[in-house]
This record gives C-alpha cells, sequence and structure tokens, in this order.
C-alpha cells in the first residue's frame, strides 16, 4: 500500500481546528507552538511547548494525532521543539482578536498599557501577578470594575 | 569522564536540583498563606518539575540505555541524587521556604544564564526555556523577603532567622568538583567562582532592600553533590517514590 503524501499546508489547515486545552477559544496555530510539518511518507508536526511544566504540552499532542488521524493520516510522528523557546510574540494576530474577545488581555509588549478586554480602558491596575494558569496575571479595571485575566509576555 | 557521561551526570545532577525543589514546593500546595499564592506556588512547582522531565530526559538520551525520566525519578536510591542539600530543606514556616526560593533561584538563574551559551545544544535548549520562568519565579520570592523582611518587627526577626538557618547550605554551590570541572572544560560550562560573585552581589541587594543583614561567613555543609544527603532527603524520597516502589512498572 502506498501512503497519501500530503501537503503541509493541508496540514496545517487541519491543525487549525485544534484547540489550546487550557484555552479552548485558541488554537494551536493561533497560539504559535506548531513549529512545522514535514511530509515525506509520514507526517512529522513540531511542536514546542510554552512552559516546561505546561500540563497541556501531552494533552496537544494526543489532540494533534487525534486530528490527523480522523483524516486519514496513517502515520504521524510528533516531536518536541525546544529551542528557540516558545515566547507570546508567536501568537498570531487572529489569535490576539480571539483572546481579547474571550475576555483575557493579550501580551503586550512592555511600557504599552494593558486594556481592559471589555471596555478597552488602560486605566487597569494589577491584582496578582499569578493567575488561575503560569501564564496568566490577574487584572482588574479601574473604570468598568471588571477583573479580567492578562496573558503574561514571556 | 567521557564526553556523553558527563553530560549523562550534568543533566541528571540539574534534574535533581529541579525535581527535589518541585517536590518540596508540591508539598506546599493547599497550604498557602493566600490564594494568589497558592496559585503561584503550584505554578512555580509544576515548572520545576517540568524542567526536570526536560534534563531526565535528555540524560537518558546520552546514557543511550533506554532510562527514561521516570527511571532516573522513581528507581535511583538516596546516595544517587546530586541536588543541593538547600533544596531538600523542609519547607519550614513560609519564610523559610521563601528564603530557600531566593538564595537558590539567585543561583540557578545565574547558572542557567551561563548554560544558554554553553556548547552542548541538549543542555543550551534546555536552558534557554528553563531560564524564562526562573527569571519570574526569583522576581516573586524577592518581592516576598522584601514584604517579610521589610515588614513587622515579627516577620522581619522570623525572616532574618530563616536567612541565618539557611546560610550554611549556600558553600557547596560554589564547591566544584570533577563533575563541574569537566562541564566547564569540554562544554564551556559555568565557572562557580565566578558565579559565586554574582550571586553574593544579587543576594545582598535583595537582602538590602529587604531591611536584612547578611551573615557572615561560617562553616559551610556540603555533601549534595557527592550525594552524601541530609537526614531530611530520605522521608522526601520515601514519600515521592512510594507508588514505582509498591507497585513497580505502574502506569496510569
Amino acid at each position: 500500500m502506498v501512503e497519501t503524501v500530503y501537503k503541509p499546508e493541508q496540514i496545517l489547515e487541519w491543525l487549525s481546528d485544534v484547540a489550546d486545552p487550557e484555552i479552548p477559544v485558541l488554537s494551536i496555530r493561533d497560539l504559535g507552538i506548531v513549529r512545522d510539518v514535514e511530509c515525506n511518507g509520514g507526517v512529522t508536526v513540531s511542536l514546542t511547548p510554552t512552559y516546561s511544566g505546561c500540563p497541556a504540552t501531552e494533552a496537544i499532542e494526543a489532540s494533534v494525532i487525534a486530528a490527523l488521524e480522523e483524516r486519514g493520516v496513517a502515520t504521524i510522528n510528533i516531536r518536541r521543539v525546544l529551542a528557540p523557546a516558545w515566547t507570546t510574540d508567536w501568537i498570531s494576530e487572529e489569535g490576539r482578536r480571539k483572546l481579547r474577545v474571550y475576555g483575557i488581555a493579550p501580551p503586550e509588549r512592555r511600557n504599552r498599557p494593558i486594556t481592559c478586554p471589555r471596555c478597552d480602558s488602560s486605566n487597569t491596575e494589577v491584582v496578582s501577578e499569578f493567575g488561575s494558569t503560569a501564564c496568566k496575571a490577574s487584572y482588574r479595571c479601574a473604570d468598568c470594575l471588571e477583573p479580567f485575566e492578562y496573558f503574561k509576555c514571556l | 569522564m567521557t564526553g556523553k557521561s558527563v553530560l549523562t551526570a550534568y543533566a541528571t545532577r540539574l534534574g535533581d536540583n529541579a525535581l527535589i525543589l518541585g517536590q518540596r514546593m508540591i508539598e506546599l500546595v493547599a497550604g498557602s498563606p493566600e490564594l494568589e499564592e497558592e496559585l503561584a506556588n503550584a505554578n512555580f512547582a509544576l515548572d520545576y518539575i517540568g524542567q526536570a522531565r526536560m534534563f531526565y530526559t535528555y540524560a537518558g538520551e546520552c546514557e543511550g540505555e533506554g532510562r527514561s525520566e521516570d527511571d532516573f525519578a522513581f528507581l535511583r536510591p538516596e546516595h544517587e541524587y546530586q541536588n543541593l542539600l538547600l533544596v531538600e530543606q523542609p519547607n519550614g514556616h513560609f519564610g523559610d521556604a521563601i528564603v530557600r526560593q531566593v538564595l537558590f533561584e539567585s543561583w540557578y538563574l545565574a547558572l542557567l544564564e551561563v548554560l544558554t551559551r554553553c556548547s552542548d545544544e541538549g543542555i543550551s535548549d534546555i536552558a534557554a526555556r528553563a531560564v524564562k520562568e526562573v527569571r519570574y519565579h526569583l522576581r516573586h520570592s524577592s518581592q516576598w523577603l522584601v514584604r517579610l523582611g521589610d515588614g513587622t518587627d515579627e516577620s522581619h526577626a522570623r525572616v532574618q532567622q530563616s536567612l541565618n538557618d539557611l546560610w550554611k547550605f549556600t558553600g557547596e554551590m560554589f564547591m566544584p568538583d570533577d563533575l563541574d570541572d569537566a562541564m566547564r572544560s569540554a562544554h564551556n560550562g559555568p565557572h562557580l567562582e565566578v558565579l559565586e560573585t554574582q550571586w553574593r552581589a544579587d543576594v545582598a541587594a535583595i537582602v538590602a532592600e529587604a531591611t536584612l543583614e547578611l551573615p557572615g561567613d561560617q562553616w559551610m555543609v556540603s555533601g549534595g553533590k557527592q550525594g552524601r544527603h541530609t537526614e531530611h532527603f530520605g522521608f522526601l524520597l520515601a514519600e515521592m517514590q512510594y507508588m514505582q516502589r509498591t507497585f513497580p512498572g505502574a502506569t496510569w
């Protein structure tokens, strides 16, 4: 039996449906953790972990395999790539937009104000640098008074 | 020591520090004084366990005998662990735990920064990942040290005592052994004397901001890197390894 040869673009499109388990509005492509796709016979997907201890790493790898198997890909290899280390700069524009709609302020470069995802005010204050997951901090908007989460720069 | 055995041993040692500190921090889960601290501690512990996993996996690859990360963590006896004595010290009260974090993380951060530039790609890749995490761990633990030191008379006195008590475990961080020397000469690893100068300056700055006094020169306890541990270590390992020792090969 001859294995189908897939195009990397096709694989990438399918991977757009794989959600991040902790922030399900984001796909793993929005998050920027899909580093490479190679198709020669089988399909090799290179993924980079966000944090060393990210409990989602194994879950994400399992979802990638499941998503590709569902489309009939027979041979799937997952490669874990550590370097260069993941940074929040790799979150796509689309990913940033989705975060904001979801109620999480996307990461901002140093000295740029963190704006409230609900009312867009930049009059916000940090409540705790450490939120419900390693990647988020807790903030409060001083104008609309709503609490919100901020995706920290890393 | 040959090339691969240096890397195996060095990666294992780095894994040991990360795992044992992570395990100590896990003991604090559900015991923090407030919710934010609870989340921060649990997340940091996870970072350390994650780093240990990467170092052990790499050690297993260098060794080439099929040992997995779990084999390193769960199937080695006390004397094969080469972590610093500092990281195995019991959590004590909150101030004790914070001082331990500050002393270790200032050293670990400086060490990782050098390792990101070492000539072995396996180690430098993991270090590049870990250094970002340890940088904010240290920011967090330093903030707490300042809050406690520059807080009430009670918190000041207690955290000064923690600093005095734990200081004797900092000496071995800067005592190079054969493995440190081999890592340095073969892979451009850290020069511990240079690291000590940087560490002293960093710690002195944090301690001064916390209005605390640096303990003076004193007798230093060592032995962690040679596998001679303090009496607390066996209990930690017994709890951590219980499941694999009782039900060998158990998975879930």
